[in-house]
């Protein structure tokens, strides 16, 4: 090996092995400890060397140990598997060492602020006297975080609407077999029919003896399932009529889809929001009003289905042409051949793409807040600037990040799991 | 059989048309009644807002269409930096991605769960909000590098003066098209002769030799504007000569940045991982050094798999770029969708300017590259 060109302390005998392996940890400890107590009391065991390398001491002593104990074959099991995963070089030894660093220096501030420091009992700012986070900022504004700006007394009508279509959805689950051909017409246009109607009098009101509450009082992380809800079941219908569109051998409905999905795969979001809030009223009839939520959820389905068709088409043309030729022979039209044969097998494997879609759509929704909606991010900027809660902005956007984090890691988790099931189907 | 394939597209043509056409009628209807005509005259008129980050001089006495220019060119130069910064840091935690470190390969995939699952306009907000509010104020700054301060109202750093510029810069230009042809010489002369010449090495020394000179005899000359802090009345300070970086630039660019190269390390990975381990094998075999395998064999197939899903994610860096509306950094949106459609009143032709505006952007940008793309394909024969 090259390496023992340079390397005066170790050889290969057994006794200098045992010796190089206690000088490693040795240093190994010294620099870390250095590197504490430089960070944490305050004092410097170094401070005898000149003050360029005593910046670097605690680097240079991991190093330097880590390179000690890099030897191969040892017969330690600990020591080789270290070695094998994060020692193979001076240089892996050099990047290993920093991060443990940057880990000793990053994580205790960091866990005493989220933890240790930080008050969650009391109802009032004044509660928060610890150097760390404040949650009971979170606490007491939890229900508008999750509601918006909805009345208090009226929050459980959002809860059982929620549940409901949870139920809806699930149903589709449990239905006989014999039933099973019909559950896409039931997902892609009952679903959101029922979803609708449950929405418009539970969570609106007005009838039944419910109070009216404006879609101007909605908000909060409800929002943000509402908007993606809809928008994702809108979207995907006229994802896939775009992309069978985009294929299509007539000239005209080729490029007016063609158009259309690259209008607004070309423009940001921000601006199709804005289109929906001042520009689409101009283009009404005097005197008709579209309510606010709506226009949004229209503008996101029409911007998310440009999406959606170009993944749709990704799956379309995946599939093997015998199989379009194949539908064709046996005297299928085209709408017999893509509903029974080339759009089930297509759309089995589009299926992480529309997830992924749906995932970018929820990190989307708190676009919403340049036409007036709030939803989580839109009530955390809300709530900062309350004079009674000034100054924890921090714990709001950690608190958002935390929540949205949670929502979109597992759903990209889901959607990789999902990728592997179809690829070893196929 | 003609019928059912006139019948189709007839009824969309009607379909689009009304639709249009309803618009349209609409439209005129209710600019009349406000009293506005369709048109793009009132971008010569005096615009009479301040803005308060640009490129270019511009005060209240410009007109629309120079603010137009301010946002425009303020969005690029979002999108141009995080465009930079993204694919650089992009690449790199790609690369470490796959190091055999068990360490490096969990910080590095630590960092894409976490920001790439979070929504950019939250991370806009955190940094601008939270973290870099959290900075000292103007007096309190200590001094980085004997040179910078990092305070609450932005990033303060020496501006460079350059006397006779513009030779400078045409040297620049001069420059880069030595090496162009120095390039195509260079490759002609391996195709004929069958020897390398040592281009980067070459092409460094004129790229920056030349420029260098123009300092010795073309009478350019370069020195430092020093931030220098000044008390104005009692609690207020201001800093004298220097660069100005806006915090809200600073917040941008970061989040971009940290967003997008998350997708594009992804990409990066799937790059190198699409390249088959025989390659590398077979280019070793035959004699090439490990520094060649890789300039000659793995980036040049890596680059082809890279390549097409990056654009995209250059695209949605400049796309989202126009989330800077959100902190009022004076880009695109805040400054023509936002003020000016606010003063005029002309939301068709505003919101229609603007999407005009990021659909050439777009288009512009996959047309590079797909001629870029083109041009490192594979070459069939």
């Amino acid at each position: 090996m090259s390496r023992n060109n340079f390397n005066l302390l170790k050889s290969k005998h057994q006794t200098n092995q045992n010796i190089s392996l206690i000088l490693g940890v040795l240093f190994f400890s010294v620099g870390i400890i250095d590197f504490y107590l430089n960070n944490y009391f305050n004092t410097n065991i170094t401070s005898f060397l000149p003050r360029i390398i005593n910046f670097f001491t605690p680097l240079i002593f991991g190093v330097i140990g880590l390179h000690l104990i890099r030897i191969e074959f040892s017969g330690i099991k600990i020591l080789d598997n270290l070695n094998k995963n994060i020692n193979t070089s001076n240089f892996n030894a050099v990047l290993s060492t920093s991060i443990i660093l940057l880990i000793i220096f990053a994580a205790p501030p960091l866990l005493n602020w989220l933890i240790f420091d930080a008050n969650i009992a009391g109802d009032s700012k004044e509660a928060c006297t610890g150097g760390g986070a404040c949650w009971v900022y979170i606490k007491i504004w939890f229900n508008r975080f999750m509601y918006g700006m909805y009345p208090n007394a009226e929050q459980w009508r959002i809860n059982v609407t929620f549940i409901a279509v949870l139920v809806f959805m699930a149903a589709g689950f449990f239905v006989p077999t014999r039933l099973r051909n019909y559950l896409s017409l039931y997902y892609t246009l009952l679903l959101p029919i029922i979803s609708f109607i449950l929405i418009y009098y539970i969570i609106s009101g007005g009838s039944f003896g419910l109070v009216w509450v404006e879609t101007g009082a909605w908000g909060g992380l409800s929002l943000t399932f509402m908007v993606s809800f809809f928008s994702l079941i809108f979207c995907f219908p006229l994802g896939m009529m775009l992309a069978l569109g985009r294929r299509s051998n007539l000239p005209i409905i080729k490029y007016s889809s063609l158009s259309f999905i690259e209008f607004w795969r070309g423009v940001p979001l921000i601006t199709v929001l804005f289109m929906s809030a001042v520009m689409f009223p101009m283009f009404l009839p005097e005197g008709t009003y579209i309510d606010k939520l709506i226009r949004v959820v229209v503008a996101i389905t029409l911007f998310e289905a440009a999406y959606t068709a170009e993944v749709i088409r990704g799956g379309l043309q995946a599939l093997p042409r015998g199989q379009y030729d194949a539908a064709k022979s046996l005297g299928m039209g085209y709408w017999r051949m893509h509903v029974f044969v080339i759009l089930p097998q297509a759309l089995k494997l589009v299926i992480p793409g529309i997830a992924n879609t749906f995932l970018a759509l929820i990190k989307d929704t708190p676009l919403i807040f340049v036409v007036g909606l709030l939803e989580l991010v839109g009530m955390l900027n809300l709530a900062k600037t309350n004079p009674k809660w000034l100054g924890f902005s921090m714990e709001g956007y950690v608190f958002a990040g935390i929540i949205f984090w949670i929502i979109c890691y597992s759903m990209s988790k889901y959607s990789q799991n999902l990728e592997l099931k179809y690829k070893t189907d196929r | 059989m003609k019928l059912k394939k006139i019948l189709p597209q007839v009824l969309t043509l009607l379909f689009i048309v009304l639709v249009f056409g309803f618009f349209t009628m609409n439209a005129q209807e209710n600019m009349g009644a406000r009293g506005l005509e369709f048109g793009f005259g009132f971008l010569k008129t005096q615009a009479s807002f301040d803005i308060q980050f640009s490129l270019i001089d511009y005060d209240g006495s410009h007109s629309y269409a120079r603010a137009y220019l301010v946002g425009l060119l303020n969005t690029l130069l979002v999108a141009f930096i995080g465009i930079i910064l993204a694919t650089l840091l992009g690449a790199i935690v790609g690369v470490a991605r796959l190091s055999p470190n068990y360490l490096i390969r969990k910080t590095a995939s630590f960092y894409i769960e976490f920001f790439r699952n979070i929504p950019l306009l939250l991370q806009i907000f955190f940094w601008y909000f939270a973290a870099l509010r959290a900075l000292p104020m103007l007096e309190d700054a200590p001094m980085l590098l004997n040179s910078s301060f990092m305070t609450i109202k932005g990033l303060y750093t020496p501006a460079p003066i350059w006397t006779n510029f513009d030779i400078f810069f045409t040297t620049i230009i001069i420059a880069m098209i030595i090496i162009f042809f120095f390039a195509k010489y260079a490759k002609k002369k391996q195709e004929q002769v069958g020897k390398r010449l040592p281009v980067l090495i070459i092409s460094l020394a004129i790229f920056i030799g030349l420029p260098l000179l123009t300092f010795l005899i073309g009478g350019v000359d370069l020195s430092w504007s020093f931030p220098v802090i000044r008390q104005m009345s009692q609690s207020s300070y201001t800093f004298d000569g220097g660069l100005k970086i806006p915090p809200e630039l600073i917040a941008l660019t970061l989040a971009l940045t940290l967003y997008t190269a998350t997708f594009i390390a992804e990409n990066v990975r799937a790059g190198i991982q699409g390249i088959g381990k025989g390659q590398k094998e077979a280019a070793a075999s035959i004699g090439l050094t490990p520094s060649q395998v890789l300039k000659l064999v793995i980036m040049p197939q890596a680059l082809r798999i890279i390549i097409p899903p990056t654009t995209n994610q250059y695209l949605n860096l400049t796309k989202n770029s126009s989330l800077a509306a959100a902190i009022a950094y004076p880009d695109l949106v805040l400054v023509f969708a936002g003020t000016a459609m606010m003063q005029t009143g002309r939301a068709i032709e505003i919101v229609g300017i603007t999407m005009a505006t990021y659909l050439t952007i777009s288009l512009g940008i996959s047309l590079l590259m797909n001629w870029y793309n083109k041009r490192i394909a594979i070459q069939e024969k």
